[in-house]
């Protein structure tokens, strides 16, 4: 039940923090990718405040045996960089240029921005889908 | 550089970084938004399904508030339709899948954790980002 309300309470900070920082807003997300055009950097300062402040705090939990309420850090096995990272990330960021909304911003404006955003979320939930179907075969 | 909102961005940011930290020093679990998504419907036990959704719920119920006090408009584009909304979507689904991150989990998160996979996934966003806007306006202008 605790993980269940510190997922909830994590969740609602992440939610207040996209929305301040002009993340939900997609025009602001295409701006900023808009380097040789009508540039507005603010999204540097939105990675930038989140990277320092993950970035301090990571270094005191990673050195804590365990997480308060698990017994484990569940952190990525997969170590070694390989084609599928690289052309995923390419897909996600032609798909991010393209629209505005990447899957965090798209689902915190569900409530103020339901008809774009929930067809972006839908969207999204049915490419990771999609995904999964298609990859199964070759792992067999 | 109309619109240029470096404080409030930064405070944010720092926001989704605190929200990121107690994630992981309460659960041990990363802040990506596409791999809560994707185990919020495909994990096997109920418990695993329920965290991730008490997370997006989260999410949901923090824009909720804080449209509540300052309210969001968001200019809709006309150049992007619904079908365009489709598309650019189930690409992110079909690229966070596949390279198993987004802007949260790996530019975040595993920036932080100096992840190598994450530093290269985040460049290559970035720059595929880049290139997409400046190839939609050569196309549309």
């Amino acid at each position: 039940m605790l993980k269940i309300i510190s997922a909830l309470i994590a969740g609602l900070l992440f939610g207040i923090g996209l929305a301040l920082s002009g993340m939900v807003n997609p025009n602001k997300v295409i701006n900023f990718l808009d380097i040789t055009g009508n540039w507005d950097p603010s999204l540097m300062f939105v990675l930038g405040g989140a990277v320092i402040t993950t970035t301090i705090a990571f270094r005191f939990i990673f050195t804590k045996e365990k997480p308060l309420f698990d017994n484990d850090f569940h952190l990525p096995t997969l170590l070694k960089v390989d084609a599928k990272l690289l052309i995923g990330s390419t897909l996600f960021g032609a798909g991010w240029g393209l629209i505005g909304y990447c899957p965090g911003p798209a689902v915190a404006s569900l409530s103020f921005n339901l008809e774009k955003s929930s067809i972006v979320v839908i969207s999204i939930v049915a490419g990771i889908l999609l995904h999964e179907i298609l990859k199964r075969p070759s792992k067999q | 550089m109309e619109n240029f909102t470096p404080l409030a961005s930064a405070l944010g940011g720092i926001l989704i970084g605190i929200s990121a930290s107690i994630l992981m020093y309460l659960n041990g679990r990363i802040a990506g938004i596409s791999g809560i998504i994707s185990g919020a419907f495909r994990s096997s036990s109920t418990f695993e399904k329920l965290w991730r959704l008490a997370f997006l719920a989260g999410l949901i119920g923090g824009g909720y508030i804080y449209n509540l006090f300052f309210p969001i408009s968001i200019v809709p584009r006309e150049s992007i339709t619904t079908a365009i909304l489709i598309i650019g979507g189930i690409t992110i689904g079909i690229g966070t899948s596949m390279g198993s991150g987004c802007t949260s989990g790996h530019g975040i998160c595993g920036v932080s954790r100096f992840s190598l996979r994450s530093i290269l996934a985040t460049a290559t966003f970035l720059i595929s980002g880049i290139i997409t806007v400046y190839l939609v306006k050569i196309i549309l202008e």
